[in-house]
């Protein structure tokens, strides 16, 4: 007979049990007594962030960065709520964290008590899975099912939410192994057919205009998929893009590399993906901000689609070949199968003298400037004094995001954290913090606008605690630059509440948190001001004073196909049709 | 501009659950979330130990919507199975009504006489009223309901659709 044990006792056994080394978490009353348990043990590290916000972007960020689950640990209530924002962009984004939100005592619930919010209600559409959990007894199981739900499959974030009485109630608690089988409605498919790989190995090697369109389902699958991805590209000599989310998977400095695709993407990815004959989707799932409008996305292509989510299958865009499966394993059985049936690299020389073409527009070029810092100059030289400490970069959301997926160059998945599919601003100073977290000896970059890292700002103080050298580079415009772009496009240039005002002085404000702050004004401070930067232990906020009225291009408009790109802010017009003012 | 709503055929899904607390917020919120219609959803446990209910909804939509209606449903952790009766082929759909009807003389004798075509049930009179219980197939509720209207309806409580596929076999 095992002895009893409290369930916050519970719930720390079996985190340790499942390996948990790091958990981002704020106090409050309903969480007391796992606090309490924290306190008497050495085997997991709390990090104290600053609001719940941050402690869940924290858990993404190192959990992107690491490959390990992230977990979250918040109070009832507000607490929960809080931590809802960074549920959804985990959700969104396909990121495995567990979160543990205290609640009201069993006897309370449903009486509107101090501090209680209906969590598991809330947060039910918002989850791959959640629980509440009325019986000790159960607890244990419970963790070790959450874990598993939010790593296997498709990762997304689980919510555990605790009654206070049920952390004080005691009951046995069984190790992994012995406990229960997992969830019988829970079987997601790993393993793709082999019949319908070897169907995509035919068209592979038959296609006069094949691409790859990889996304961030390659990064969750494991850095061997990264390789995988590189082994099949050269087999098949087809061109390689990707997603935001994939960024990495293939090296930006490899040859059959077209650059980011969709809304931002490059010119050579959106025409190669217009014109292909075989478009392969490995891990993508054709976001409306990588397909432009949907009746124009690649009319003439065949279609397949790998993707371990059969929900992602003809959602948006009808497929030729939809191949439930890991990616990983998915390219490793093509890898296999095109080996097996010896096939020979098709000759793409017609194909890629058409990419020359496209690539000699040179779309990411920009308009220079001696006189203020080009934000998009300002990225590249960031890029070309780090690249070779292989950092880890974070972002927040808008223009400044763009410009860092466009102008960084990955070369190695797991070093871009970015938020993706919610978008939210606020993301990339606590991610960095978790990543940093998770990579002590990497140097992490949050490169930021100074709208997006208002949102967040107060978690400078928890890598002030933590002594984490996150340096967090601010391109500076003084507006809500994106939005600024979009009044600029659609709504003839009436900037409605996008101007950044009252701005902090934000050197001052990073000496205030125990930070070093650093101004760069002009060009010929940019060099130097990094490299100071870099140069400098612990963490470091760089105010980047950036050109205010820099539009990022090239873009599609919302609505537009992917031949009707804008590369240069000549080409806007300023108006849009309600059809267009209406998409997203 | 103006908003476009897209038409849809009727679909009846049948999906194995595991009976826990929330498990129909959960079903219930997808199709909110998701913008998909409910014609009609049932639900009650059909396992010796209760740990699993059947859910039987009606639903609208699209080919490529009712697809995506499946996909997203065997998504959720307690969803067992999903099946499309509509789409795999012959099954039976019931429900049943509770119809209340008020009427004197004439109206009074045509409403019973109505209800034997329709072998509807008396299970409740008085002297100016009935309440039939009656079983079928949607049409054929609606159109009793329909000539209960001429003759006096009050009110009605509807099951909404249950589905089993025919044959020996579980679907």
């Amino acid at each position: 007979m095992p002895t009893e044990r409290s369930g916050a006792d519970i719930l720390i056994e079996a985190l340790t049990d499942l390996g948990v080394e790091v958990v981002f978490g704020y106090p409050g009353g309903a969480v007391l007594p796992i606090y309490d348990v924290i306190f008497k043990q050495t085997r997991i590290r709390h990090i104290l962030v600053r609001q719940e916000g941050g402690a869940v972007h924290a858990a993404e960020g190192y959990a992107r960065a690491t490959g390990k689950p992230g977990v979250v640990l918040v109070t009832s209530g507000p607490g929960a709520t809080n931590a809802v924002t960074g549920i959804v962009d985990a959700l969104m984004d396909s990121i495995p964290l567990v979160i543990i939100t205290g609640q009201v005592p069993t006897g309370l619930i449903g009486s509107d008590a101090f501090q209680e919010c209906d969590t598991v209600g809330i947060t039910r559409h918002c989850t791959k899975h959640n629980y509440l959990v009325k019986d000790p007894a159960k607890l244990g199981d419970i963790v070790h099912e959450a874990f598993h739900i939010a790593t296997s499959g498709r990762p997304g974030p689980v919510v555990i939410d605790l009654p206070k009485d049920v952390q004080i109630a005691t009951a046995a608690y069984r190790k992994p192994g012995t406990g229960a089988l997992p969830h019988k409605g829970y079987r997601p498919q790993v393993k793709p057919e082999t019949a319908l790989i070897g169907a995509a190995v035919e068209m592979m090697a038959s296609a006069k205009r094949p691409i790859l369109y990889t996304g961030g389902g390659i990064i969750n699958s494991g850095p061997a998929a990264s390789q995988l991805l590189r082994e099949l590209q050269k087999l098949t000599g087809a061109p390689v893009t990707s997603t935001l989310m994939g960024l990495g998977a293939y090296p930006a400095s490899g040859e059959a590399w077209l650059g980011m695709l969709g809304m931002h993407g490059t010119y050579e990815a959106n025409m190669a993906m217009n014109q292909c004959d075989l478009m392969v989707c490995l891990g993508a799932r054709y976001d409306d901000r990588v397909t432009g409008r949907l009746d124009a996305f690649s009319p003439n292509s065949t279609k397949i689609h790998v993707d371990i989510d059969r929900s992602s299958h003809n959602k948006t865009v009808q497929v030729d070949l939809p191949i439930v499966g890991d990616v990983g394993r998915a390219m490793e059985e093509m890898i296999r199968l095109w080996k097996a049936s010896a096939h020979h690299a098709p000759d793409l020389s017609d194909w890629w003298a058409q990419i020359a073409e496209w690539r000699a527009k040179d779309s990411l070029a920009f308009p220079p400037s001696e006189a203020e810092i080009m934000p998009q100059e300002a990225v590249r030289r960031l890029h070309e004094a780090t690249k070779a400490r292989k950092p880890i970069i974070t972002t927040e959301v808008g223009q400044h995001q763009m410009w860092a997926a466009l102008y960084m160059g990955f070369d190695a998945p797991n070093k871009w954290l970015t938020s993706g599919g919610l978008g939210t601003m606020g993301y990339g100073l606590p991610a960095a913090i978790g990543a940093q977290l998770g990579n002590p000896n990497a140097l992490v970059i949050d490169v930021a606008g100074e709208a997006s890292i208002q949102m967040n700002i107060q978690e400078m103080a928890t890598a002030t605690q933590y002594k984490l050298p996150v340096k967090v580079f601010i391109l500076n415009n003084e507006y809500m630059g994106m939005v600024r772009q979009w009044q600029d496009l659609t709504y003839g240039g009436r900037h409605s509440h996008s101007y950044s005002d009252s701005l902090p002085d934000f050197v001052r404000l990073a000496e205030a948190y125990g930070w070093t702050g650093i101004r760069i004004e002009t060009p010929d401070q940019l060099d130097a001001g990094i490299q100071q930067m870099l140069d400098t232990d612990g963490p470091v906020l760089v105010d980047c004073r950036v050109s205010k009225v820099a539009n990022c291009f090239p873009m599609i408009p919302s609505g537009a196909a992917h031949t009707e790109m804008i590369l240069h802010a000549n080409e806007v017009s300023g108006e849009m049709d309600d059809e267009a003012k209406a998409l997203v | 501009m103006h908003i476009r709503t897209e038409k849809g055929e009727r679909h009846t899904l049948s999906v194995l659950v595991d009976n826990e607390a929330g498990i129909l917020a959960r079903i219930a919120g997808l199709f909110s979330a998701r913008g998909y219609n409910i014609e009609s959803l049932t639900v009650a446990d059909v396992t010796e130990d209760e740990t699993i209910s059947r859910i039987t909804i009606v639903t609208k939509g699209a080919p490529g919507v009712i697809e995506q209606i499946i996909a997203q449903l065997d998504r959720l952790v307690p969803v067992h199975k999903v099946t499309d009766l509509t789409a795999q082929g012959p099954h039976v759909e019931r429900e049943l009504a509770l119809v209340k009807v008020r009427g004197t003389g004439d109206h009074r004798i045509e409403a019973l006489r109505l209800a034997e075509v329709y072998r509807a049930r008396v299970i409740d009179a008085t002297t100016s009223s009935f309440v039939f219980e009656v079983t079928g197939g949607p049409e054929k509720i609606d159109k009793f309901l329909e000539l209960m209207r001429e003759v006096g309806l009050i009110e009605v409580a509807r099951t909404g659709v249950a589905a089993i596929v025919r044959g020996r076999d579980a679907a």
